[in-house]
């Protein structure tokens, strides 16, 4: 057996969770890692500071797919601010395989994704520019402090 | 296994130095025994399994030779070069210069002078597009490079024709990776200042015509610069014949040390061209307010060089030169066919690129069909098997076959066809755990 390749994350590479396109998301950002061929793009549906919605596309290696197709499982139903405040290491846990060193950014993709996601999404509410009206939850206009 | 025949025939191999009644045999390179003038292919992984190193064309490794000619400066006689008047920084200086008289015969320069001491490849073309590409490209001017080029050839003009408002043409590639010289032909009506291309290409294995291309950009008027960083390690590589305006490589890539490499250039080029970077050992004499500047190869060479594995990068050179370079493209070339003959056979959905066996170096770039080249290498590496997984420096040419990665193996004096049967049952397990 592989410690890195067990059947449940070549099972969510081939048959990734979630895997397809949102027809009006709220939020999305396609996240890249230049330097391996990773693409990601995440796409949110949120309503009330809640994620209801959350689809992802992209193509790379089967460590940053299994990721997505995790992380995206792990983040619907969860509000803004729950998702916001996932760590790395939390995602780590999720995907429960030892990663190296050089296979880190590959697994974090994911992450890194949602959180442009949602960074650009609560940017665009502060400035009054997001052409939807719908969530104007107080968690979320907290979440977009930071954004300056 | 695999027959290993040279390539030269007896009438082009050098009797130099030969007793004038040896019969004259080829010249034949035995890796089996070679490889143990490289100690790191006794080590073993993590999991106790022999280093099966294909990565060569990243670096390779270093065999004894160098190893103790970097040590041996370090232990018995470090001091620095051309300043001293004491044994060990005479000693130095000697080394140091031999190692340049070194290089200078392995591509036959016509002379040590012409030979720049750089950190690598990288540094050299940008030390040309510096020094020479800012005083002899203007508005307008175009520079011809190929579509096939390591970012180290493709960045450096991309800067310099932004500050000077000129333009940069590609010559295009067929699809087995061989450049379209018809299309090069209407380039050069362009009337282009440089023609800069690689000589054998770091993914596809492309051995480029470096001679015909050569002519075709001199008979238009234009320089040229040839990137050597893949062939000065694995073919005979000799300047006065290429006919080249710069020719460039890097040290570590022919078994020398990192942090040693070489710039050639006419004389006459050298000598025109301002410095690159200023300080010591590069003026003859220095006022508060002007300097002159020292002789080549020197004026190129300001401050303290990486003088350890500069004479590393000489030992490395003889290393090559004794084991005859017709003998190790012969070794190579055999490689590659063993190669894409044994990998079609055993992994028959590999997708291979780049041109046939005789028309590449030691270079194989592959895929497999719905796996990610990261995951290739990373179940290869549990095996001891090092691979290239990316996109190897050359994003355009990725661009070009619309790749997002590929996988590369890549093979070098010590490699043994042994290594390419261990990649390809390391590649069937590759598949059967994707396909479990």
């Amino acid at each position: 057996m592989d410690d890195l390749y067990r059947d449940y994350i070549l099972e969510h590479y081939r048959r990734p969770h979630n895997f397809g396109v949102l027809d009006n998301p709220t939020a999305s950002y396609e996240g890249a890692n230049p330097l391996c061929g990773d693409r990601i793009t995440m796409m949110l549906g949120i309503s009330d500071g809640v994620v209801r919605e959350v689809a992802f596309t992209g193509r790379g290696c089967a460590i940053s797919q299994a990721s997505a197709s995790l992380l995206t499982d792990e983040i619907k139903g969860k509000t803004v601010e729950e998702v916001e405040r996932m760590t790395p290491d939390q995602l780590l846990d999720l995907i429960g395989i030892e990663i190296s060193p050089a296979r880190l950014k590959c697994a974090l993709l994911s992450l890194d994704t949602v959180a442009h996601a949602l960074a650009d999404e609560a940017a665009a509410h502060e400035s009054g520019t997001h052409e939807s009206g719908t969530h104007e939850s107080g968690t979320h206009e907290e979440a977009a402090g930071p954004q300056g | 296994m695999t027959e290993i025949t040279p390539r030269a025939t007896a009438a082009e191999l050098p009797a130099a130095g030969e007793p004038a009644a040896a019969e004259v045999v080829p010249v034949r390179l035995d890796p089996y025994r070679l490889r143990t003038d490289f100690p790191i292919l006794a080590t073993t992984n993590r999991l106790g399994k022999p280093l099966v190193y294909l990565d060569s064309a990243a670096t390779s490794l270093k065999p004894l030779a160098v190893i103790e000619a970097v040590d041996g400066y370090n232990r018995d006689y470090s001091s620095n070069i051309h300043r001293g008047i004491y044994e060990i920084a005479e000693r130095a200086t000697v080394a140091y210069e031999a190692a340049r008289t070194s290089i200078a015969r392995l591509i036959n320069a016509p002379e040590p002078a012409e030979i720049v001491f750089v950190r690598n490849a990288t540094e050299a073309i940008n030390l040309v597009a510096y020094s020479w590409g800012r005083r002899n490209i203007g508005r307008g001017d175009s520079i011809v490079l190929t579509e096939m080029e390591h970012h180290a050839n493709l960045v450096p003009w991309q800067i310099l024709v932004q500050e000077k408002d000129g333009d940069l043409e590609f010559i295009p590639i067929t699809d087995d990776g061989k450049l379209r010289l018809e299309v090069y032909e209407a380039l050069l009506h362009l009337k282009p200042k440089l023609v800069a291309f690689t000589h054998i290409s770091n993914m596809l294995g492309t051995i480029n015509p470096v001679k015909k291309l050569t002519e075709m950009a001199h008979a238009a008027g234009a320089l040229v610069l040839v990137d050597g960083a893949q062939a000065v390690p694995h073919v005979p590589v000799d300047v006065q014949e290429i006919g080249a305006d710069f020719y460039v490589f890097s040290g570590h890539k022919m078994l020398g040390p990192t942090g040693s490499g070489a710039l050639w250039a006419r004389r006459e080029l050298l000598e025109a061209m301002p410095p690159f970077m200023a300080g010591g050992d590069m003026i003859r004499e220095v006022h508060l307010r002007r300097s002159d500047f020292n002789e080549i190869p020197y004026k190129f060479e300001a401050g303290t060089p990486d003088i350890a594995a500069e004479i590393g990068l000489g030992a490395a050179a003889e290393y090559l030169m004794g084991l005859g370079m017709d003998a190790v493209r012969a070794h190579e070339q055999e490689l590659a066919r063993y190669a894409l003959e044994t990998l079609r056979r055993e992994v028959p959905e590999i997708e291979l690129y780049g041109p046939e066996a005789a028309a590449r170096g030691g270079v194989v770039a592959f895929n497999l069909p719905g796996i990610h080249p990261h995951d290739v290498a990373q179940i290869l590496d549990r095996a001891g098997i090092c691979v290239r997984a990316g996109h190897h420096c050359t994003m355009p040419l990725h661009e070009r076959f619309d790749l997002a990665a590929t996988a590369r193996a890549s093979f070098n004096v010590y490699t043994i066809p042994e290594e390419i049967d261990a990649l390809a049952v390391g590649l069937r397990e590759v598949a059967r755990i994707f396909s479990r």
